[in-house]
C-alpha cells in the first residue's frame, strides 16, 4: 500500500491576526508555522495504514523552502519520505498549485494507491486542490471523510452531511479528503525527530505558472465580542454565576 | 475595573516575579500609595515569569548572584512555594569535573554547603533513568529546588494590598514616561496618566523600550531559550505533585532535564543565539501563546534531542513518549551577564530592576527596595548597578554581539579572566600602536584595550628563572603568563611604564566643589592645592561604594581619578551629591585624558631627563601633584603609586599622549625602562603592597575598620556613611582583612597549583569559617608576590583568628593547601615601611 499525503505550510495563529502593511498577507513575524489541522488527520491516517498494511507514506507539498520544517515534523511521526516543490514564497492560485502537484505525482515512480488531503487549508480554505488533482488524474474522490478503512483494495468511507451520514466504497486508486474526528493525530517523539532528520526530502524547483487568480488584498473579519465576562471575584461572584448557570439550563 | 489614580508615590510597571517583589518589599519598608500596572492580565501577564522552568541551583561563582539567590530561596520558602528536590550537575569531560569541584568551592565561599561530588553510579542511584556510562560524575546539591513563581508573585502582590499600600491594574499599557528637570514625572497609559515621585521599570525583556520612553537606557536583549516538554513518561506515572526527582543539568551540552508531573522538561542553552528586540515581541492579543513564548524552531534543537537521548535513553528514547509542548521562550540577556539594577543615571527616581531571573527575583526586589527606601541594600549590588555602563555599552551592536558570544556560556566553563572576543578595539589609547608593536597582549576594561603583559619581555622569564613562579597546570596558566611576574621583578630593579588610559576622570568645579568631595570622601579633602588624596567612598551603611584618588587642582577644582570598570558608577555617585543650586558641576573628561605611569627605582632619573621641573623627593613630595613640562608637553604629574615603587602618574590630553610616551620611552632606554602590563599593576604589584581593590576587598558588606583602612583621626566634615562609620570605629571589628601566604602548593597529584581568588579559607580540620555577622572567610584576591617568592591570598578572617602566623587551609578545585597569615591589616608584606615609594 503506497499512500501520498499532500500538505500545506500555514501560519499558526493563536491570537488576533494582523495584516502586512500592503494588506495582501497575514503578518507572520510573530507566528510559528505548521500544517492545517485536517492534514494532521491525513498524515495520521497514512501512518496507520502503512503500520497496518505495510508500504510507504510519501508527503508532498508546494511552498517555500522553509516548508521542509513541516515535512520533517510529519516525517517524525512516521512518514517514509517527502517531496518539496519549492516556490519563491508567493502564494499560488489553486489552478497552479493543483497542476504542479499533478505533474509531481505523475513524475513519481510510485503509483500511489491512495492520495489523502485535508478537507481544506487552514489559511485560504479554498476547497479546490483535491478536486482539481482528482480530475486531472482521473481518479475518484470522496471528500470530508470522517471514517475510513481499506478492505481488499477498496476504500470504505463515511462522510458527514447535513442530512446524516453518507457511505461510500471506492476501488483504489482513489483520492480521499479527511476531516478532524477521523483519528487523533499523534505528536512526534524525540526518536521520531531523530529519524526524520535522516529521511529523504526531495527538493524540486516548482516551475512558476501564470496565475489565473490575483490576490488583491485581505480584510480582517470584524472582531468578535470579548469571549470572557468577569462576573466578580470570590464569593461576591456566586449570585451572578448562579444566574448564568440557570440561564444556560444547568439546573 | 476601577479607574487609575491620577497620582502615586511610586508606579511599578510590571507584574512578573520582579514587579510583584518590588511592590511587596516597598510596602514592607513602609511605602504607601504604590500603583502597579501591567499590560497583560493577572496573574500571568505574559512575560518571562509565565514560562519559566522555575528551578533554582543555589551556587554561582559570583558572590553577588549567590547572595541574591539565597535571599530569594529564603523568601520562596517563607511563602511556601519552594519544593526542595536536589539537583545534580553531571560532567561528560574531565574539564567539567574540575569545574564542578570549583563550583562546590564557590558554594563553600558563599555559604552554600552540602554539595558533593558523586560517582556515575551514585548519580544513577538518585536518578535511575540516566545512562551513567556517558558521564564521569556529578555535583550533587541537595538544596536545589523548584518554585512556583506565579503563585509567589500573587502572594506578594496580595500582601502589599493587605498592607493598604498597593493598587494593581492589569491590562494597562504604558505609552510614555515623562520627565521634568531630569526627574521622572508621570507614567502615561492608554487608560490615563499617573503622576509619580518614583517609577520602577520591572518589565523584563521590554525594559529597554520603557526606559527609552524616558530617555534612559537599560541595555539588554530578549533572547530565546528553547524548551521541550515530553510525556507522559511511564516511569513518572505514579509521581505526585509537580516534582519528585532531582533536576539534572547536563553541563557539557548546556542542557537541563527536569521531571514535571508525568512529563520531562528538556531545556537548552546550546542552540544558536536567537536575539530579538523588544519591538519584535507581539502584544498579548496577537501572540499565539504569550508574548514571550515564540514558536519552537526544531532545527535549532536537533542536536539537543540527541544529547538528551544519550543521557536519558529510557525516557527520551521511548517512541511513545511524545512532545507535549515546546517553545522558544524569551528571556533577558545583558552584555555582561549581570542584572541591571538601580536608579538610571539619566533620570532621577526612575529605577530599573531588569534582567532578573526567577532564582533572583524576590531577593533582588528586596535589595532594590532597600536601596530605594533606605539608600543602600544589605547585599552588595555593585556588579549589577545600572550606572556601570559606559556609553558604548548601551549601543545595540555591543549588546547583541556580547550576548551572542556569551549565550552559549550560560552553562559554560568561564575562566575568571576570560576575555570577550566580540566588539573589541572600541576605545584605543594613544599608545595602542606602540604597544602592539611591543607585543602587548590586550585585555579589555570598559571598552579600552589594555596591555596585560608584553611579549617583548619574554627574555626576562629566562633571566629570573624560578622567581617568576612558573605554572604548569592549564587552568591557572590560562589567561596568564610568567612574563607578568618577570615584568614585576624587572620593574622592581629598574623601571616600568604602564598605560593607564582606562582610568575614568571627572572634574568637580565651582564654589561648592569642596563640599561635594568632602561629602563623598572618608578622608579629609580640605587640603592644600596640589595634594593628592586616596580615599574610600562610603555608602550610608558605612560600607564601601568605591575607592579612588582625588587631586585638589585649585581652590574650587577637584579631579577625581578612578578605575574604568567602576568609573561610571562613581560618576553617578558624585553627580548625585551635587547641590541643586548649581554651585558645583561635574564634567566627565574620561575620553579627553590619558595617563601613563612610570615606577621603579630608576623612575626619577628617567623623568628628570625629560623635564626641567625638580623631581627630587624634597621638591616633589609623595601624595602631591603639579603641572610640569615633559619635552614641551604640559603634563599633570602626580606622585602616587599602586605598585609599591617610586614614581608618578602623568595625565595629558589624548592628543599629547604619543609625545609623552616617546619622551619617556627614549629617556628610559639608558635606565632599563620596560613596558609593564596591567598584570603587574592590578595584581602582583598591588598584592605585594596589600593594597585593597574595590570589588574584591572593598564592598558594601565590609567596613573601613575591618579593611584596616581607618584614619587615625576622623575628619570633622560630614560625609556619606559617617554615622555608621563612627559606630564601626567604636566597635570591635568582627573580622579583619588579612594577607596570607600559601605554605605548600603541592596538589594531591603532586602538581604545584596557584589559587585565583574566591576560594574558601577553612580551619585546619577543613571546616568553613564564619564570622559573627555570618560572613564566610574566602579569598578576596589571589596572586603572585614575585619579590617575595610567595603566592598571596587576601581574606577577611574573624578577629579572634586574625593573628599573624595562624594557620589555615585553602580549598582550590577540591584540593586542600596549607596557608598562614603573614599580615593582619593593611601593612604591606613587601617594603612595609614604604621606603621605595617615599625615597
Amino acid at each position: 500500500m503506497d499512500v501520498l499525503v499532500c500538505l500545506k505550510r500555514v501560519p499558526l495563529a493563536g491570537g488576533t491576526l494582523i495584516l502586512t502593511p500592503d494588506s495582501r498577507d497575514i503578518e507572520t513575524k510573530h507566528l510559528g508555522f505548521g500544517i492545517s489541522p485536517h492534514e494532521e488527520n491525513a498524515v495520521e491516517a497514512g501512518v496507520q495504514l502503512v503500520e497496518q498494511m505495510g508500504g510507504t507514506l510519501t508527503l508532498l507539498t508546494l511552498g517555500p523552502s522553509d516548508a521542509e520544517e513541516q515535512l520533517r515534523s510529519q516525517l517524525a511521526i512516521g512518514a517514509t519520505r517527502a517531496v518539496l516543490l519549492e516556490t519563491d514564497g508567493q502564494d499560488w492560485d489553486p489552478q497552479g498549485t493543483a497542476a504542479a502537484l499533478v505533474d509531481a505525482i505523475n513524475a513519481e515512480e510510485t503509483k500511489f494507491d491512495l492520495i489523502i488531503f485535508g478537507a481544506e487549508s487552514a489559511d485560504s480554505a479554498g476547497y479546490q486542490i483535491h478536486i482539481r488533482v482528482a480530475h486531472a488524474l482521473n481518479r475518484p474522490i470522496i471528500t470530508n471523510v470522517k471514517s475510513m478503512k481499506i478492505e481488499n483494495g477498496v476504500a470504505v468511507c463515511d462522510r458527514v452531511v447535513a442530512s446524516g451520514r453518507e457511505h461510500y466504497e471506492v476501488a483504489l486508486p482513489a483520492i480521499v479528503t479527511v476531516r478532524d474526528g477521523l483519528n487523533i493525530p499523534r505528536y512526534p517523539s524525540v526518536p521520531g525527530r531523530m529519524q526524520a532528520r535522516k529521511k529523504p526530502v526531495d527538493m524540486k524547483k516548482a516551475e512558476p505558472r501564470v496565475p489565473k487568480l490575483e490576490k488583491v488584498n485581505l480584510a480582517l473579519a470584524p472582531s468578535k465580542a470579548k469571549g470572557a465576562e468577569i462576573l466578580g471575584n470570590g464569593v461576591d461572584a456566586v449570585p451572578a454565576l448562579v444566574d448564568v448557570l440557570k440561564k444556560i439550563g444547568a439546573f | 475595573m476601577s479607574k487609575l489614580p491620577a497620582k502615586a508615590k511610586c508606579v511599578v510597571i510590571g507584574a512578573g516575579i520582579v514587579g510583584n517583589g518590588m511592590v511587596y518589599h516597598l510596602a514592607k519598608l513602609g511605602w504607601k500609595d504604590i500603583v502597579q500596572i501591567d499590560k497583560g492580565p493577572l496573574p500571568n501577564p505574559g512575560g518571562s515569569t509565565g514560562h519559566a522552568s522555575n528551578f533554582i541551583f543555589p551556587v554561582d561563582h559570583s558572590k553577588e548572584m549567590t547572595a541574591i539567590t539565597a535571599e530569594s530561596m529564603r523568601q520562596y520558602k517563607e511563602f511556601g512555594t519552594f519544593t526542595e528536590t536536589g539537583g545534580i550537575e553531571v560532567a561528560r569531560t574531565e574539564e567539567r569535573m574540575q569545574e564542578l569541584a570549583r563550583r562546590i568551592t564557590s558554594g563553600k565561599s558563599w555559604g552554600v554547603d552540602g554539595g558533593r561530588i558523586l560517582t556515575p553510579a551514585e548519580v544513577k542511584e538518585l536518578v535511575p533513568y540516566i545512562d551513567e556510562s556517558i558521564i564521569l560524575g556529578g555535583y550533587y546539591q541537595p538544596t536545589v529546588g523548584v518554585v512556583d513563581s506565579l503563585r509567589t508573585g500573587t502572594i506578594m502582590r496580595e500582601k502589599a494590598q493587605e498592607m493598604g499600600a498597593l493598587q494593581s491594574f492589569a491590562n494597562v499599557e504604558v505609552q510614555d514616561i515623562t520627565v521634568e528637570n531630569r526627574k521622572v514625572k508621570a507614567v502615561v497609559t492608554d487608560q490615563g496618566t499617573i503622576e509619580a515621585d518614583y517609577v520602577v521599570i520591572a518589565t523584563g525583556c521590554w525594559s529597554p523600550k520603557l526606559a527609552a520612553m524616558a530617555g534612559a537606557h537599560i541595555p539588554l536583549t530578549p533572547a530565546v531559550h528553547q524548551m521541550k516538554d515530553i510525556g507522559p513518561v511511564p516511569f513518572f506515572k505514579d509521581t505526585k505533585g509537580d516534582i519528585e526527582w532531582p533536576i539534572i543539568r547536563d553541563m557539557d551540552v548546556f542542557m537541563y532535564e527536569r521531571q514535571h508531573g508525568t512529563g520531562l522538561e528538556i531545556g537548552s542553552y546550546a542552540h544558536r543565539p536567537i536575539l530579538y528586540t523588544p519591538e519584535d515581541l507581539p502584544s498579548n492579543a496577537t501572540a499565539a501563546l504569550s508574548p514571550t513564548e515564540f514558536a519552537f524552531t526544531q532545527a535549532d534543537f536537533d542536536i539537543q534531542d540527541e544529547h538528551a537521548y544519550e543521557l536519558m535513553p529510557s525516557i527520551v528514547g521511548d517512541e511513545n513518549v511524545r512532545e507535549k509542548y515546546a517553545i522558544n521562550g524569551i528571556l533577558s540577556y545583558t552584555p555582561d551577564g549581570m542584572p541591571i539594577l538601580g536608579e538610571t543615571p539619566e533620570v532621577k527616581n526612575l529605577w530599573s530592576v531588569a534582567a532578573v531571573w526567577i532564582k533572583e527575583g524576590p531577593g533582588t526586589a528586596k535589595s532594590v527596595a532597600e536601596w530605594m527606601v533606605l539608600g543602600d541594600s544589605h547585599i552588595d549590588l555593585h556588579a549589577s548597578n545600572i550606572a556601570r555602563f559606559h556609553e558604548h555599552h548601551k549601543e545595540e551592536k555591543h549588546i547583541k554581539s556580547r550576548v551572542a558570544e556569551s549565550f552559549n556560556k550560560t552553562y559554560g566553563i568561564v575562566h575568571p579572566l576570560e576575555q570577550y572576543e566580540s566588539n573589541r578595539k572600541v576605545r584605543l589609547s594613544p599608545y595602542y600602536e606602540r604597544e602592539a608593536a611591543l607585543g602587548a597582549v590586550f585585555y579589555e576594561t570598559a571598552g579600552w584595550e589594555r596591555p596585560f603583559w608584553y611579549d617583548c619581555n619574554k627574555d626576562l622569564v629566562a633571566k629570573f628563572g624560578d622567581k617568576v613562579m612558573p605554572r604548569t597546570a592549564e587552568w591557572e596558566s590560562r589567561w596568564w603568563s610568567p612574563i607578568i611576574n618577570a615584568e614585576h621583578l624587572q620593574m622592581r630593579e629598574t623601571a616600568g611604564i604602564v598605560d593607564l588610559t582606562a582610568f575614568a576622570y571627572f572634574d568637580i568645579t565651582g564654589p561648592s566643589a569642596l563640599a561635594v568631595v568632602q561629602k563623598a570622601a572618608l578622608r579629609q579633602m580640605d587640603v592644600a592645592i596640589g595634594r593628592v588624596v586616596y580615599t574610600p567612598v562610603l555608602g550610608p551603611n558605612g560600607g564601601f561604594k568605591s575607592d579612588l584618588t582625588i587631586m585638589r587642582l585649585d581652590t574650587d577644582h577637584f579631579r577625581v581619578v578612578t578605575g574604568g570598570a567602576h568609573g561610571m558608577a562613581d560618576k553617578k555617585w558624585f553627580a548625585d551629591l551635587l547641590p541643586e543650586d548649581g554651585s558645583a558641576t561635574i564634567k566627565d573628561i574620561t575620553s579627553d585624558y590619558t595617563t601613563l605611569g612610570v615606577w621603579g627605582p630608576n623612575a626619577r632619573a628617567i623623568v628628570q631627563e625629560v623635564t626641567s621641573a625638580d623631581m627630587s623627593n624634597e621638591a616633589f613630595k609623595f601624595s602631591t601633584c603639579k603641572e610640569i613640562d615633559i619635552k614641551g608637553v604640559k603634563v599633570l604629574a602626580s606622585r602616587i603609586s599602586y605598585v609599591g615603587d617610586l614614581g608618578w602618574e602623568f595625565y595629558v590630553p589624548m592628543a599629547d599622549g604619543p609625545a609623552l610616551w616617546d619622551a619617556l620611552w627614549e629617556a628610559g632606554k639608558n635606565h632599563g625602562l620596560i613596558p609593564v602590563g596591567i598584570g603587574v599593576y592590578g595584581t602582583t604589584g598591588r598584592l605585594e603592597k596589600c593594597y585593597r581593590a574595590y570589588g574584591p576587598e572593598l564592598e558594601t558588606e565590609y567596613t573601613v575598620v575591618e579593611a584596616g583602612m581607618q584614619t587615625p583621626k576622623l575628619k570633622e566634615a560630614d560625609f556619606v556613611g559617617k554615622e555608621a562609620h563612627v559606630k564601626h570605629r567604636a566597635e570591635k571589628p568582627v573580622a579583619m582583612l588579612c594577607t596570607l601566604f600559601v605554605d605548600d602548593h603541592t596538589s594531591s597529584t603532586g602538581e604545584k597549583r596557584y589559587m585565583m581568588g574566591n576560594e574558601p579559607i577553612l580551619t585546619l580540620d577543613k571546616q568553613p569559617i564564619t564570622d559573627a555577622h555570618g560572613r564566610r572567610s574566602y579569598v578576596t584576591s589571589a596572586g603572585s608576590a614575585p619579590s617575595l617568592g610567595k603566592h598571596i591570598l587576601m581574606s577577611y578572617l574573624p578577629t579572634e583568628l586574625a593573628v599573624a602566623g595562624n594557620k589555615f587551609i585553602v580549598e582550590y578545585l577540591g584540593d586542600h593547601y596549607p596557608c598562614s597569615i603573614a599580615e593582619v591589616g593593611s601593612t604591606s608584606v613587601f617594603d612595609p615601611s614604604n621606603e621605595r615609594i617615599l625615597s
